[in-house]
């Protein structure tokens, strides 16, 4: 592997756990919009850095900036909302296209005086990024954008790791966080603070829609597979990896493009969690569905029996013939269903007749009280 | 004159003409489709719908090795209806958010999309350009054929949309109620999403995927603010998508290097700000002046009702007091000397002194009419 | 109590309902003979929504039949009004009062064709019914709580039904309308239609209808207010739920316990609504 390679899947799974950092609790504070919009709007802060401040691509100055417009963009929303003629995605939807327009606009009319163009900010491009290398007196101390994003995931760990009961109370329960006197605005707006800078950082490595895949997807994937806050992070960190280094290779070997391949494999992971989950996934469900058709299915006739025993129609309710009509039920599955309750000895069969033994109308009685 | 040049230029330039008309029919058909994602509260399924195209764009193009707009947009089509299903299923079936479904869907398929048209750029057969203006979009480089593609596929959208107006009413409106009725509400909910899904890809050549949420969004939400019709909305929104598209085609052509489609972005949005601020009844500031007009009857009232409070201690309701007393009264709050000027005025108050009040007898009746009313 | 003679508006036999692995209705029975002006009742989570949205086809059973006038709901949709709950729609959405109203006949228009004049007339009949004629143009979303539900009711009013479900039709509405409410349920079962009322208080079961359905899951009673509506039917239901099973058991009557497994009435009920109340 030859140190550029390891570079490139560095910096991407640094990218990785940088934006998965925020984007849980994006996720669970049902944001994850946000990330897309502040990721879009960002760009006029880039561009009118770029253009009127700094020629610098990757000054502090910028990120600055764009970390101010990720802001800007999050109050904008706040308040189309809260003049409550226009609903909050609605007011998202409007608001950050507007500001990406003026970016575009921005950087069309100057584009010969920066080198920046759109498809840089929405794509990015990896594998140019070891090429433009850190050095301090001559010192090379590996590629710049390393180390950008390197500082930008301490800032996330230690904002994280400072504010984790805060964070934490303010997603789960933001009015008793407030009642408690931590202002869940506060937190809110540190938060867009964070996803800003991380977007801005992110951009020219890896293009501003996979950022969104990189916060959203990797901690959805992680949602799936925990309930625990902590594991969360944990997890979605280790699944941004992964997708990273797995979109390396696979950009790799099919010579496309390394952001886009990572953003396959983050759906990718999504879909593996999707379908194998322990608990959530779509075969344990199915798995489990099946099981309980059968559970469900005996105490449906236990109650069936109970709520008619010892009544006048009971003679008619409690006949094999009667369930498939009455319930619903394929004359086969019907058999089964009693077979089984009769083998756990729920129900005696008497030609037909079926009556429920102490241990059916307990079972009966049970499921009534749950 | 100017308008008259930019008259003549919208007939006469071929260029103009095609990529205005363009714009305004995307303009009319985002519009009016775009009501019903809004009133739907799914504004934001038109940004994942745009972006989940561009996968089926290059799919399109790599299965057909053709570049016809039909062919480009059926494919995005198919996309995007495959990703608002995905959004969909995922949110019934896990635990997932909406929100989150969204953006994930979003950028995966976005993502498939990037690696897609990556591969095809390498490809030794095809030339690629042409399948990244979907991207960014490129309404200059729009034919007459696009135009024609639009405006007919745009055309039976809206002929759908109106053949079922009642019944898309009633989804939009009280869906269980629809079902109670007997309508498929499920089917129509489809056939609606299928229709916007159309809306936004005709759209994508024009202003490109990430823009076009702001052409099915904006122009409805400035809409809204005019009227309280679903039928005034959509035709209202329909025209603002087209002055929008034809704003920013004009706008765009005047000068140089400013690109069309964010031209009409910026067009729309500032419709969507004017509205919010100056729509009648609903606007901010009709609702700020409204206010201010309450405010001061109110204070008007405060203190016609603090003179009669005053008065009704001694025998004489139309006894006078000084301003200073009602002064402390209000406890300074207020422009009493203004609200006393303007109750001169009406009549239900007279200066006695130099700085005694007291009330007409017109006055006591209406106190006495505003304290009863307060019980 | 059970027969199965033909004349029941309702019946519903062995109905079980679960959403996911939950269920929500186990093992109902219910027949509600036409003419009557029925409440069902229940705790929370007691599945009453639920058992409605099921007789109209809203939500799939388990297992189980439900027929209207001894056909399934599909055949004989033209004879059934239904008044969902006032939150399920976003009253913000723009459209007018009349417009609403009219959407009560969508069902008999069919697909495509539009509403006429004479919709409208029927519409603005309704209206004058439930005292809005006034505000037929008024944007809905202008309404108070107990104008949106007369709106609700006027809609139901123009599908011209045998049988109306109601879901929570006093849900925060003032006094003024809860009484014209009742009055019109009361009028229209004077016509011989069958209602069935989702009802949330308890204190006003007796005076409002005159049969009642106790539902927690599954079905507790059913029948005339006076045979049904017990203290010991309504601990099966609210509270001690482990009483039932033992069902053989009398169950001693006590009067206490009632007060605190009643759901506490709404404010305007509790201030007004008593005391004025005429009795039928």
């Amino acid at each position: 592997m030859s140190s550029e390679t390891l570079e490139i899947q560095l910096i991407a799974a640094v990218v990785a756990v940088a934006c998965a950092l925020p984007g849980v609790f994006l996720v669970l504070r049902r944001m994850a919009m946000m990330s897309d919009a502040i990721s879009h709007a960002i760009l006029v802060g880039i561009a009118a850095a770029a253009i009127f401040v700094t020629e610098d691509l990757t000054s502090p100055l910028l990120i600055v900036a764009a970390a101010a417009t990720g802001v800007l963009t999050v109050s904008l929303v706040e308040l189309l909302n809260q003049t409550r003629l226009i609903r909050e995605d609605a007011a998202i939807g409007i608001t950050f296209p507007a500001l990406f327009s003026v970016g575009v606009i921005l950087i069309a009319r100057y584009a010969g005086d920066v080198h920046l163009d759109t498809d840089a900010v929405l794509l990015g491009e990896l594998a140019f990024a070891p090429f433009n290398r850190f050095e301090v007196l001559e010192y090379d101390l590996g590629p710049r954008a390393l180390w950008v994003m390197g500082v930008i995931l301490c800032v996330n760990v230690v904002f994280i790791a400072f504010f984790y009961k805060e964070l934490k109370l303010v997603t789960f329960d933001a009015n008793l966080a407030a009642t408690l006197g931590f202002s869940p605005a506060l937190v809110h707006y540190g938060m867009m603070t964070l996803v800003s800078i991380t977007a801005v950082g992110a951009f020219d490595a890896v293009g501003s829609i996979l950022v969104v895949a990189l916060m959203i997807a990797p901690p959805v994937t992680a949602y799936l597979l925990t309930n625990r806050l902590s594991r969360m992070i944990g997890l979605s960190g280790l699944i941004g990896v992964a997708s990273a280094v797995a979109g390396y290779w696979f950009a790799h070997h099919q010579d496309a493009s390394i952001a886009g391949s990572m953003g396959l494999m983050t759906g990718v992971f999504f879909a593996l969690a999707l379908l194998f989950a322990p608990n959530r996934g779509i075969v344990a469900i199915a798995r489990r569905r099946a099981s309980q058709r059968w559970e469900f299915a005996q105490t449906m006739l236990t109650i069936h029996l109970f709520s008619h025993e010892g009544l006048p129609e009971a003679e008619r309710e409690a006949h094999v013939n009667h369930l498939s009509s009455h319930l619903h039920w394929e004359p086969d599955f019907a058999q089964q269903v009693v077979r089984n309750a009769e083998r756990r000895g729920f129900i005696r069969n008497r030609s037909g007749r079926l009556n429920l033994t102490e241990q059916g109308r307990e079972m009966a009685q049970l499921a009534l009280v749950k | 004159m100017m308008l008259l040049e930019l008259g003549k230029d919208l007939i006469l330039d071929y260029t103009l003409r095609t990529v205005a008309l363009g714009s305004a029919t995307l303009g009319v058909v985002s519009g009016a489709l775009g009501c019903y994602a809004v009133l739907r509260k799914q504004s934001l399924l038109g940004d994942a719908i745009s972006h989940a195209a561009l996968p089926g764009v290059a799919l399109a193009f790599l299965f057909t090795q053709s570049k016809a707009p039909l062919v480009l947009v059926c494919g995005a089509a198919i996309a995007g209806w495959v990703a608002t299903l995905f959004v969909i299923g995922i949110v019934n079936n896990t635990r997932i958010k909406e929100d989150s479904a969204l953006g994930l869907v979003l950028s995966v398929f976005f993502s498939v999309g990037l690696v897609l048209l990556t591969v095809i750029q390498k490809m030794p057969t095809a030339k690629q350009s042409g399948l990244d203006t979907f991207l960014f979009g490129q309404a200059a480089a729009l034919l007459e054929r696009d135009v024609v593609t639009m405006a007919s596929l745009g055309g039976m959208t809206l002929m759908i949309m109106l053949f079922f107006w009642k019944e898309f009413k009633l989804l939009c409106f009280d869906s269980a109620f629809g079902a109670s009725l007997g309508f498929p509400m499920a089917v129509l909910d489809v056939l609606l999403i299928t229709l916007l899904v159309i809306a936004i890809v005709l759209g994508l050549q024009t202003v490109g995927v990430v823009l076009m949420s702001a052409m099915v969004v904006a122009p409805a939400a400035a809409a809204r603010q005019w009227t309280d019709r679903l039928g005034g909305m959509v035709v209202l929104s329909a025209f603002f998508g087209a002055i929008a598209g034809v704003g920013g085609a004009v706008i765009s052509s005047s000068a140089v290097r400013i690109p069309t489609g964010p031209t009409i972005v910026l067009s729309i949005s500032a419709i969507v700000v004017f509205s919010i601020a100056f729509a009648p009844n609903r606007g901010l500031v009709w609702n700020w002046v409204r206010s201010q007009r309450e405010r001061k009857k109110l204070q008007i009232e405060v203190v016609l009702n603090d003179l009669y409070t005053l008065a009704s201690q001694h025998a004489d309701l139309q006894h006078s007091h000084s301003t200073a007393v009602l002064l402390a009264m209000s406890a300074n709050r207020g422009n009493v000397r203004h609200s006393l000027r303007e109750l001169v005025s009406l009549g239900w108050v007279e200066n006695v002194n130099t700085d005694e009040w007291a009330l007409t007898s017109e006055g006591v009746i209406k106190a006495r009419y505003i304290a009863e009313r307060q019980e | 109590m059970k027969n199965y003679s033909d004349t029941f508006a309702i019946e519903v036999e062995d109905l079980t309902v679960a959403y996911r692995d939950q269920p929500v209705l186990w093992d109902v029975d219910l027949n509600v003979p036409a003419g009557v002006l029925m409440a069902i009742v229940g705790p929370n989570g007691a599945g009453k929504t639920t058992l409605i949205k099921v007789i109209l086809g809203l939500v799939r059973a388990a297992a189980g039949r439900v027929s209207i006038y001894g056909q399934s709901y599909s055949d004989q949709r033209r004879l059934v009004g239904y008044v969902p709950q006032r939150g399920s729609v976003d009253w913000d959405f723009p459209t007018s009062v009349l417009d609403v109203v009219m959407m009560g006949r969508y069902g008999a228009l069919g697909w495509i064709r539009r509403p006429g004049s004479r919709e409208r007339r029927s519409a603005l009949e309704a209206l004058d019914k439930v005292g809005m004629r006034d505000l037929a143009h008024r944007q809905i979303s202008q309404l108070s709580g107990g104008q949106q539900q007369r709106v609700f009711l006027a809609r139901a009013l123009v599908q011209d039904a045998q049988i109306y479900f109601m879901d929570e039709p006093f849900q925060g509405v003032d006094a003024t309308t809860e009484r014209a409410i009742v009055a019109l349920l009361q009028e229209l079962r004077a016509e011989g239609k069958t209602l069935v009322v989702v009802h949330h208080d308890l204190q006003t079961v007796v005076d409002y209808f005159d049969s009642v359905t106790l539902l927690n899951v599954r079905r507790i009673a059913s029948g005339p207010v006076n045979e049904v509506f017990t203290e010991t039917n309504l601990r099966l239901t609210y509270g001690g739920r482990i009483a039932f099973l033992n069902r053989t058991e009398d169950q001693p009557a006590e009067t206490q316990n009632i007060p605190h497994v009643i759901k506490p009435a709404k404010v305007e009920n509790d201030a007004t609504g008593i005391g004025e109340r005429s009795n039928p």
